[in-house]
């Protein structure tokens, strides 16, 4: 009974300026439901009191050559490696056809400062933090997968997609690095 | 299994919710008077089973969560709070450890009786694809659990595991910071995840009531495969198989109790008693052993597919190991649903269980090392060929060559035959 | 038959599966799996031996390891060292504590306090340290293992063994050497070479060890025993009472926990023998 008389309605004259009242109301209210639904799903980023520390200033004059720290950037390791020149020497000698992902030893560095090598600590493949001087091209190496990187942090072997991820940085005087 | 209810309102109150809520009539039907074939063995017991365990593991975690503080500085003490001084919190911690391995020990049992006795084939397919959605709120589920102690395992497997979905092209990084609320896991992580670990179970639970309806449109499957004929295959499941299930649980809580008093420790890892630190990885990052045959295939894919790079390769096997059972009732073509009618069949569901535990056992193996005198890089890779194959190749051409042995006519006739050829042993 | 022969099947996949991840752990130098009285289904502590280890715990490891989760009142708490109340208080009151609200901002220990840090945070600590913090030893003695080869660990399952810390802390205590015996080897077939400022122990994995090595014998005066017998002052009977006294200190509750384990599976095997009474009644007259 219902259909039938609702079905009536539905092909008298009124019925395409019904279907566009449908149409329309559908379309607003997905609007609605949208604008609700992207704030809740917002509150799940990156709060305010977790940006605040988006930039870090470092003292880099008590690193020794060949040796190196890992601070805490945006609650990420990140390694500062002061290189020896044999491990710089290293870098530069491998051919660009060798590599993965290539980039050159001057692409990895500043200019000026290519003794300093500043990456981010965390394996690009699952992020685990590599252990330093290790594997077999005597850069880094990820106990978690078994990746190998180079000594400018160029990954060489293991399921790693890429090289370790460069923080964006900047030498502020010599012996104070900017990282963020 | 459409069947005329019996329930009859004993008196004038009876009748009067009946006419109202008919809730009574509706657990009558479904748990007393429901009609399975009488040929059920032990392995259909792991469904109660299953259900006992999500009981288990909801209470248990309800009475958790009162002493539980999800804050980077203090979870881990607060779990050693729970352990040292609430009352019994040592062992009601230990059976929520513990029960979670439990569980999946017996959610494994069940999905491969399932895949040997053809449960999942018609008309039984959206049954199976619930189960399969079971089992990956189960896995988010545990794998959010496993974070709460906030010890270095707990951290390292959320960033591994949360790492997972930055391998996806160009909204991978944005929706790794959604997941993680920070740049690194950390407070926002750990609090997110309790939320979750505390709503998810409540989602499993009106999963299972879907997956038990589903069950009970054509009834079980059972060991034979053929169809329920006549009355004379069934017995009402109660008092039949709510004793024969109680007694499968008591024996399950069996070795269950023999972990939580006697090793309560043994199935985790001793990492885990040393609070997170982001910054130092344990040497050996090894999921719990739950995991391990899933998270093998995922380290298995470590070379580059055409453009495809190996991280998002290894991502796509992973995902694609759980998806890939989705679609299980018609990747396998055979009309027999019972393995034990399969002569062929049966030699590769064999080797498909000892693969599957050999993925596991390649799982906690050091990413460099060896397993047989084969590099465990080459190892996986070739166990994980044989978990797609057996699916997408062996299980669809199976159906087409095979030669089937003839089935039973009906389920009684099954089972006495069955009984003849037994008779020697009187003791059945 | 069928039937028994798929519960066994059903069992071994499950142990298998449930047992891989003790390969995880690197075989190192086999550590011996030592006699403890807190092993196996009846394992007690021997409360004795509890006592001696805090006494070493507390002559010679407290002053640079923290127990931070270790209160003075659990030390007379029944299946513990149980050192009687009276001891406690007057142990405790040895002790100041840093707390904000009492005047000048330490006041004398209480039983209720936790036990004090040696610093006042992980810096500090590493600081004095060669740059390295001392690790807490409230549950070190869980967080440690030890592995055994195949098949070997399968074995862990059924006696059951959870005494791997015990056995690690024993061993390491135990595994100093003056020098690097010669012959010794990286991983990768380097000679090992001992960093400045670090030690030799055998056991540690990677051999280099910030701790220097802790005991000697006669180092802690030991108490003679009321009947007379006198226990050994050596380095290996030391780390002995320190291991035990550490697993005390990670599962205070280890005794009460297996005691009322033996009454759940008598329990528990009662009831299964009840239910299989009652399905094989129910069943009987099924053909099935």
């Amino acid at each position: 009974m219902a259909t039938q008389s609702n079905s009536a309605h539905q092909e008298g004259p009124a019925a395409g300026r019904r279907d566009f009242l449908y149409v329309a109301a559908g379309a607003v209210g997905a609007v609605g439901v949208a604008g609700i639904a992207w704030p809740l799903i917002n509150t799940l980023n990156p709060d305010a009191s977790v940006l605040a520390l988006a930039s870090i200033e470092f003292d880099i004059s008590n690193i020794a050559e060949g040796e190196s720290v890992t601070i805490k950037w945006r609650g990420l390791p990140v390694f500062i490696r002061h290189r020896t020149a044999a491990e710089i020497e290293a870098a530069k000698a491998v051919p660009m056809g060798d590599l993965k992902d290539p980039e050159t030893d001057e692409q990895r560095t500043k200019p000026g400062y290519e003794q300093w090598l500043i990456m981010i600590a965390n394996c690009t493949h699952l992020g685990c933090i590599p252990v330093g001087e290790a594997g077999e091209f005597g850069g880094w190496f990820c106990p978690c997968h078994g990746s190998d990187y180079d000594t400018a942090g160029r990954i060489r072997k293991g399921p790693a997609p890429t090289n370790l991820v460069l923080p964006p940085y900047e030498f502020v005087t010599d012996t104070l690095v900017q990282i963020g | 299994m459409a069947h005329e209810s019996s329930y009859v309102p004993g008196n004038a109150v009876e009748k009067w919710v009946d006419e109202r809520l008919p809730i009574v009539r509706f657990a009558k039907e479904h748990l007393v008077d429901f009609p399975t074939p009488k040929n059920l063995n032990y392995w259909w017991t792991f469904g109660g089973i299953l259900a006992f365990m999500l009981v288990v593991q909801i209470v248990t975690g309800i009475i958790l969560a009162m002493h539980y503080t999800p804050h980077v500085a203090m979870a881990f003490d607060s779990v050693e709070h729970i352990r040292r001084d609430v009352n019994g919190g040592r062992i009601i911690q230990a059976v929520h450890a513990v029960g979670a391995s439990m569980f999946f020990f017996a959610v494994y049992i069940h999905m491969f009786r399932g895949l040997y006795f053809g449960s999942y084939k018609a008309p039984r397919e959206i049954l199976w694809i619930l189960g399969v959605l079971l089992f990956v709120l189960m896995v988010t589920t545990a794998f959010m659990g496993y974070v709460l102690p906030w010890g270095q395992m707990s951290f390292w497997a959320a960033t591994v595991i949360t790492n997972i979905v930055a391998a996806i092209p160009v909204v991978g990084d944005p929706i790794l910071q959604l997941l993680r609320g920070g740049f690194a896991v950390d407070n926002a992580t750990l609090n997110r995840f309790f939320s979750l670990h505390y709503l998810l179970p409540f989602v499993i639970a009106a999963v299972v009531g879907l997956h038990v309806w589903a069950l009970h449109i054509p009834g079980n499957n059972n060991p034979v495969g053929v169809d329920v004929k006549s009355t004379r295959d069934t017995v009402p499941f109660h008092p039949y198989y709510t004793m024969k299930d109680l007694f499968a649980i008591v024996v399950f809580c069996i070795p269950f109790a023999w972990f939580v008093f006697f090793a309560p420790d043994l199935l985790g890892h001793a990492d885990n008693y040393i609070m997170a630190n982001s910054q130092v990885t344990p040497a050996h990052i090894v999921p719990e052993w739950y995991f391990l045959p899933f998270y093998a295939i995922l380290r298995a894919i470590d070379f580059n597919i055409l453009f495809i790079d190996s991280k998002l390769g290894g991502v796509i096997f992973f995902a694609g190991s759980l998806l890939v059972l989705f679609f299980v009732p018609w990747l396998d073509t055979s009309k027999v649903r019972s393995g034990s009618f399969r002569p062929v069949f049966k030699w590769f569901y064999w080797l498909f269980i000892v693969n599957f535990v050999m993925l596991a056992y390649l799982g906690a193996s050091a990413a460099d090392g060896n397993v047989l005198g084969i590099p465990v890089a080459d190892f996986s890779k070739i166990c994980t060929v044989y978990y797609f194959a057996y699916f997408i190749v062996i299980l669809p051409l199976l159906g087409r060559f095979e030669v089937p042995r003839p089935l039973p006519p009906s389920i009684s006739e099954s089972v006495l035959k069955h009984d003849a050829a037994h008779a020697a042993q009187a003791t059945h | 038959m069928n039937k028994i022969k798929s519960i066994l099947s059903a069992l071994c996949i499950g142990l298998i599966a449930a047992a891989t991840p003790v390969l995880a752990a690197e075989a190192g130098p086999e550590i011996k799996k030592e006699p403890w009285s807190f092993a196996g289904l009846f394992g007690t502590y021997d409360q004795n031996q509890l006592q001696r280890g805090f006494q070493v715990f507390r002559e010679v490891c407290s002053s640079c390891h923290g127990a931070r989760l270790i209160a003075f009142r659990n030390l007379s708490e029944s299946g513990g060292p149980e050192f009687t109340e009276g001891q406690v208080k007057a142990l405790a009151a040895e002790y100041s504590i840093a707390d904000i609200s009492a005047e000048g901002g330490t006041r004398t220990a209480v039983p209720a306090d936790r036990w004090p840090s040696p610093f006042a945070n992980d810096l500090e600590a590493a600081e004095a340290n060669g740059g390295i913090a001392p690790p807490d030893l409230s549950v070190m003695a869980k967080a440690r293992n030890t592995s055994q080869p195949f098949p070997w660990w399968l074995l862990n399952y059924v006696t059951p063994y959870a005494e791997g810390g015990p056995d690690y802390i024993h061993a390491l205590l135990t595994g100093y050497e003056d020098e690097v015996p010669e012959g010794t080897h990286n991983s990768d077939g380097t000679p090992f070479e001992l960093p400045e400022g670090k030690y030799y122990n055998h056991y540690f994995p990677g051999h280099a060890i910030g701790m220097p090595p802790p005991l000697s014998d006669g180092l802690v005066t030991y108490a003679e025993a009321e009947n007379g017998t006198a226990v050994p002052m050596t380095v290996d009977q030391y780390s002995r009472d320190f291991a035990a006294f550490a697993m005390w200190m990670a599962e205070p509750h280890l005794v009460a926990r297996k005691e009322s384990g033996l009454q759940v599976m008598v329990f528990l095997i009662v009831l299964a023998g009840i239910m299989y009474v009652v399905k094989r009644r129910l069943w009987a007259k099924v053909e099935h």
